[in-house]
Formats: structure tokens, C-alpha cells, sequence
């Protein structure tokens, strides 16, 4: 059953202009998210993930960075070119926003009861007194001890992981559709981690709050994603179900991702790591952006670039292996990946 | 905030000692005989020795820092040698009119200032950064009585806009009260006295004022531009915050803290070192007080002018300290 779309990129470019020339961070990203849906966005450091999610909130900063062409489709709505007025009704209340790094992320000379308290009032007319209240409520929905005394403490009084809830709490604080999470658990240890995990996921079934998950760990949407989309060089190489990708994947890339991750009943001993590392974005290349590093590649992959191949059931993989023309070269590719 | 405050205020005592210590000194720093010095080459012996009995100078040094400091607690200054008057008196007025003519020189410097930084932060790069960053260099550069002079070219002489000098109509004097002019004439009621008042402070406060605007403008400014780029002023945006909110709540208030070090350093320089203006102005403030003093070799007052000038600038680094702790509850020493 198809459910309400929400949010809608279309081929986004967002590029970055610099003394060496122009910057293509987002390189023509189209995505979607849907009502209630949680959708990871997985790529290594600099491959534009958290650049497309700034976009969305019109964050990217200007200069030097500029949204030059696509569409963001918010509900009925084109938001690229919406005014900073519109943009400041949808941020914090409509699309909610929590970042990598708790410890800087929030102000530290405000106390946490001011941050989130402003967060409600920016968008609803109600008293200090019952946005404090709510401000206690939200803390202790995102599991805080003593929340009445915390809202009174600054930032740093608390913990990374208390800072991650607290800025969770004022994401969520309007009840936004959307809630972004760049990187919500990467500055955190692995129990803070699974816990914050569970806060949005219970977010999520709770409120029915669409989740737009960017990360760089697999094992995060393998425990919290429906869908994952892949980007590499600020494109999008793959897009299907989460255990679908995970079990099967389809782009080359994809592949060494997940070879590369530590199994742990395997006798490997070296783990496996992809070749070379993320191309400069500033240097221009023909053909697939992957091809210098894919172990797959062939003559066309330097010269072409590849389109999103339409693998059925969902399921989109940007590589010439998946061209109904290269029939051979995925039979190979196949049957390399079998040993 | 209260053991904060306690424990700077304990710090003040070996400050304040050291102080007293330096200006005690100073008198026997002087090479020669003190009362020689202060009496001139061709005082007789007699005088000398009637001086040196006066003065306490036989006792040992530890009994006449004592003594000093003794006085000094009582709010005894000493006696001048040219006026023969009470130092505390006499330093009272001038200590008013430095206090009244640093506070509008500050709140022109600030004003102007902090808001130049922060529209140059802002909008970074545009018209209006260039244009408030060189006035800022051309401020910081130029010679403060080459200013003053032309201000009263311009102003008093050729456009007959603004006094050229003193603090009221000489013809017609105040009655003090508190010796702060805009006050008293407040106090008296006298409303067409306050608007003189006010207008002999506009060019020597502008004249004094130039150098610490131009440097807190670029302070700033800089300052600002580093906090904008920080992970929370992206997290109020992201909140749903304008603008204006942003910069004047959020940002202002996490880069204000080392401007409030350069406010403070400045109007302590301001309260001790404003001769060159008081002088070109005629302002009788305790800067050309001491100037004067030094002209005519009035140890006492030199002495107590300096000890009443560093006590200033220790109490101004002190409220500047005090102001930090309340603004960033991280500052705890």
C-alpha cells in the first residue's frame, strides 16, 4: 500500500564554490521519503549525505554553498526556492533536525529548559509556563532522569548521550513529520548508541514521525531502517530494502561495503577494505564516479556515466552491470562474487 | 557564582597590596634625598630636615609603609606640596569628570562598535563590512589629538555647532553636587543646563572614544564570525529561529566574552591615561591632574594619582571578571 509521500528530492545539485572552482557535493540526488517511514542514507565520510540533508532545511551554508538545481517536495510543496519566512515555519516544526555532534550542538551558556522552551514558542503561541512543562514531558519521553531538575542545568552538566536525548527532545519538541538525524550516534559509545536507536524508533511508532537517517554505520540501519539508499561521490548508486540490500547487494560498491564489515563467525584474516579512497569532488571525471576503485569495471565505465538501473521490486542500482545490454559482464560479476 | 565571587574578591587583597607597595615606593625611588628632590637645589638644611620630620621620612621603611597605608585606609591621600590641600578633596572632582567623560566615551565606543562587528559579521564581505572595517583601521590608526583638534576646527570653529572645550559655560557654573555634571544639573532640575552639559561631552567623548570603538568593532566582528559557524548557532536555525534571534540571543552571547575583555581594558585605559584629551579639551579630569603634578614635581599627588588610577583599573578587571562568570557558566576558576 503506497503511503503519503512526504518529502521528494529531484536530481539535487548542491554545490560548494571555492577558490579551486565549483564543488558538486550533491551531485543530481533524487529520493523520497514517505509518512511513518524510516529511510537510512549510508556512504563514507564526504560522499554529500549530510550536505543533501542540510539542503532539505535550506542549512547549507551560504556562501559557499548553494542549491543549484532540483526540486524539494514537501508534502505539496516546492521548498527550494520557498521564502526564509516559509523555511522558518518548516524548520523545528515540521521537519525537525538533530545533528552529529551533541557536545556542540547545543548552546552552552542557555540552559537546557531555554533551548527546547524557544524551540516550542518559535512556532506556538503558548505561555512559558506550559512550554516548560512540555519542555519537562519531552524530557522524560526521551527517557531523562530527573528532568525537572536537568531543564534547569547547562549543557555541560550533562553527558554526550544526555545531550543527544536533550537535542532529540527539541527536535521533536513540535511534533515535526520529518525528523533528520545526521549522524545521531556516531560521537556516542555502543550502549548510548543503542539506546538513542530505540528513542527514535519508538519515536517513530509512536508518532508516526517519518525518519531520515544519515549514517555511515550499516549496523545502525540494519537495526532501524525500512529502506536504505546508498551515495557515493554525492550520487545516489543504490536504493531498495534494507535485508534485501544487505543480504544481496547489487552496485560494486554496495558489495565492498559490506565485505568490509567484520563478520563475527568469519576466519577472514584481514578484513577486506576498498580499494583506493573517496575521488576529490573537485576534479571533474567522466564515466561511473565509482569505476577507478571497482574491481568489476570495464572499458564503458570510464567513459559512460551510468544511469539508476530499475532492478524491479524496488530496487535501483546505478551501474552498467545491470544494463540489460551488459547481460555478460553481470553473469561475470556474479559469479566473482560467489567465491 | 557566590564562591566565584568570593574567592576573585580574596584575589583583589595581594593585588592591592602590591599596589601600595609600588606607589610607596615611589617617593624613594627617587634618587637623592626625597625632601631635597621635592624642595629643589637650593632648599637649606633646616628646611630639608623640617621636610624629612614632616613627611616621616627618618622612621624606618616598615613604619612608614604603615603609616601609608594606615592613611591610605582612612582616605587620606596625603597633602599636595603646590596647593596645600587635601589630596582626597581636591582628586574628588577631577575623579568625576574622568568618570563622566570615560562613560560616554564607552558608550559611543560600545554602541557603535559592538553593532559595526556584528552587522559586519552578518553580512560578511558586502559594502558594509568593507566600509566599517576600514573606518575601524583608519580609527585605530589615527592620532587621537590630531582628531580632537580637527573636531574642534570642524565643529566648534567653523560650523559653531558644539563648545570647543571645558565641561560647562565658564561664566555660568553648577552648583556640585555629585561633581557629575549631567547629574547635578538633573538633580537641580535644570534641564537647558543638562543639554549643555551633555553637549561639551559629545566631542571629547567622540575624540576618546574612537580608538576603543575601532578596536572593539574588529573584535567583534571577529569574534562573531567565528561563533557563526559553530554546531549550535546551526542547531537554533534548524529550531526555527530568525535571524535577528540568532545573532542578537544566541550568538552575541558566546562571542561578547573576549569584546568584554577589550571594554574593560579599554576604559581602564581610558580612567588612568586620557591626558592628551583632557588636556587638548581643557577637561579637568584626573588625567591633566596629574599631568600637572608631574610638572611641578608634587610627589604626593603623583603618588596618589597613580594609586587612585590603578585602583581603578583593578576594580573595572574586576567587574569585567564578575561579568564573565554571569554571562558563561563554564567560568569557574
Amino acid at each position: 500500500m503506497p503511503k503519503e509521500t512526504l518529502l521528494e528530492l529531484e536530481n539535487l545539485h548542491t554545490h560548494f564554490l571555492t577558490d579551486n572552482g565549483e564543488i558538486p557535493a550533491v551531485n543530481g540526488v533524487s529520493l523520497s521519503l514517505h509518512k511513518g517511514e524510516i529511510v537510512g542514507i549510508v556512504g563514507e565520510s564526504g560522499c554529500g549525505k549530510s550536505v543533501t540533508s542540510l539542503s532539505v532545511m535550506q542549512l547549507v551554508p551560504n556562501p559557499p554553498g548553494k542549491i543549484v538545481s532540483g526540486n524539494i517536495h514537501f508534502k505539496d510543496e516546492n521548498i527550494v526556492k520557498a521564502s526564509q519566512k516559509r523555511m522558518k515555519q518548516i524548520r523545528g516544526n515540521e521537519i525537525g533536525m538533530i545533528f552529529q555532534e551533541p557536545m556542540t550542538s547545543l548552546n552552552p551558556l542557555f540552559t537546557i529548559g531555554n533551548q527546547i522552551i524557544e524551540a516550542i514558542r518559535f512556532h506556538r503561541k503558548i505561555s512559558k509556563k506550559e512550554a516548560k512543562q512540555e519542555s519537562i514531558d519531552l524530557l522524560k519521553l526521551v527517557g531523562i532522569p530527573r528532568a525537572d531538575e536537568v531543564i534547569d542545568e547547562y549543557p555541560h552538566q550533562l553527558s554526550g548521550g544526555m545531550r543527544q536525548r536533550v537535542m532529540i527532545a527539541m527536535s521533536v519538541s513540535c511534533d515535526p513529520d520529518i525528523l533528520i538525524a545526521d549522524e545521531p550516534t556516531t560521537a556516542l559509545d555502543v550502549t548510548i548508541q543503542a539506546q538513542i536507536l530505540d528513542i527514535m524508533r519508538d519515536l517513530n511508532q509512536e508518532r508516526e514521525t517519518a525518519i531520515l537517517l544519515i549514517t555511515h554505520d550499516l549496523g545502525v540501519v540494519a537495526e532501524l531502517c525500512e529502506r536504505v539508499i546508498v551515495m557515493y561521490a554525492g550520487q545516489v548508486v543504490e536504493e531498495g530494502n534494507v535485508r534485501e540490500i544487505l543480504k544481496d547487494p547489487q552496485h560494486p560498491y554496495t558489495k565492498g561495503l559490506i565485505r568490509s564489515l567484520p563478520k563475527l563467525h568469519g576466519d577472514e584474516q584481514t578484513l577486506y577494505s576498498i580499494p583506493g579512497t573517496v575521488p576529490n569532488p573537485g576534479l571533474k571525471k567522466t564515466g561511473c564516479q565509482f569505476a577507478p576503485r571497482c574491481e568489476f569495471a570495464f572499458d564503458r565505465c570510464f567513459n559512460e556515466e551510468p544511469e539508476l538501473y530499475n532492478l524491479g521490486d524496488k530496487r535501483t542500482s546505478r551501474c552498467f552491470l545491470y544494463d540489460k545490454k551488459e547481460g555478460d559482464a553481470a553473469e561475470h560479476a556474479e559469479s566473482t562474487l560467489g567465491s | 557564582m557566590f564562591a566565584y565571587t568570593m574567592r576573585r574578591l580574596l584575589m583583589l587583597i595581594p593585588v592591592l597590596v602590591g599596589m601600595t607597595l609600588i606607589t610607596f615606593s615611589i617617593v624613594h625611588l627617587i634618587p637623592g634625598n626625597p625632601a631635597q628632590v621635592i624642595l629643589g637645589e637650593t632648599a637649606t638644611e633646616s628646611a630639608i630636615q623640617d621636610l624629612e620630620e614632616s613627611m616621616g621620612l627618618n622612621e624606618p621603611y616598615p613604619i612608614q609603609y604603615g603609616v601609608y597605608v594606615t592613611d591610605l585606609l582612612q582616605g587620606d591621600l596625603g597633602t599636595s606640596l603646590r596647593s596645600k590641600a587635601e589630596i582626597s578633596t581636591e582628586i574628588l572632582p577631577r575623579l568625576a569628570a574622568t568618570f563622566e567623560l570615560t562613560f560616554f566615551a564607552m558608550l559611543f565606543a560600545v554602541f557603535i562598535g559592538v553593532n559595526a562587528g556584528i552587522i559586519s559579521a552578518w553580512k560578511q564581505n558586502s559594502w558594509f563590512d568593507f566600509l566599517a572595517m576600514f573606518f575601524a583601521l583608519v580609527g585605530v590608526s589615527m592620532p587621537i589629538f590630531w582628531l580632537a583638534l580637527m573636531e574642534q576646527w570642524a565643529f566648534a570653529q567653523e560650523l559653531g555647532w558644539l563648545p570647543a572645550y571645558g565641561r560647562e559655560n565658564s561664566r555660568d557654573p553648577i552648583e556640585p553636587i555629585t561633581y557629575f555634571y549631567v547629574l547635578d544639573s538633573f538633580f537641580h532640575m535644570d534641564f537647558s543646563r543638562m543639554i549643555q552639559v551633555l553637549k561639551h561631552l559629545i566631542l571629547p567623548s567622540i575624540a576618546l572614544g574612537t580608538i576603543p570603538m575601532a578596536i572593539i568593532a574588529r573584535m567583534t566582528r571577529s569574534s562573531m564570525l567565528e561563533v557563526m559557524n559553530s554546531d549550535y548557532i546551526r542547531t537554533v536555525r534548524a529550531k526555527g529561529s530568525g535571524q535577528f534571534l540568532v545573532i542578537y540571543k544566541h550568538a552575541l552571547k558566546n562571542a561578547i566574552i573576549p569584546v568584554l575583555t577589550v571594554i574593560g581594558l579599554q576604559t581602564g585605559v581610558l580612567l588612568g591615561g586620557a591626558i592628551l584629551t583632557e588636556t587638548i579639551f581643557s577637561w579637568p579630569g584626573i588625567g591633566r591632574y596629574v599631568y600637572e603634578a608631574i610638572n611641578y614635581r608634587d610627589y604626593p599627588v603623583i603618588q596618589s594619582g597613580i594609586l587612585v588610577i590603578a585602583f581603578l583599573f583593578v576594580m573595572i578587571n574586576l567587574i569585567v571578571d564578575l561579568l564573565y562568570s554571569y554571562i558563561d557558566p563554564r567560568i569557574k576558576y
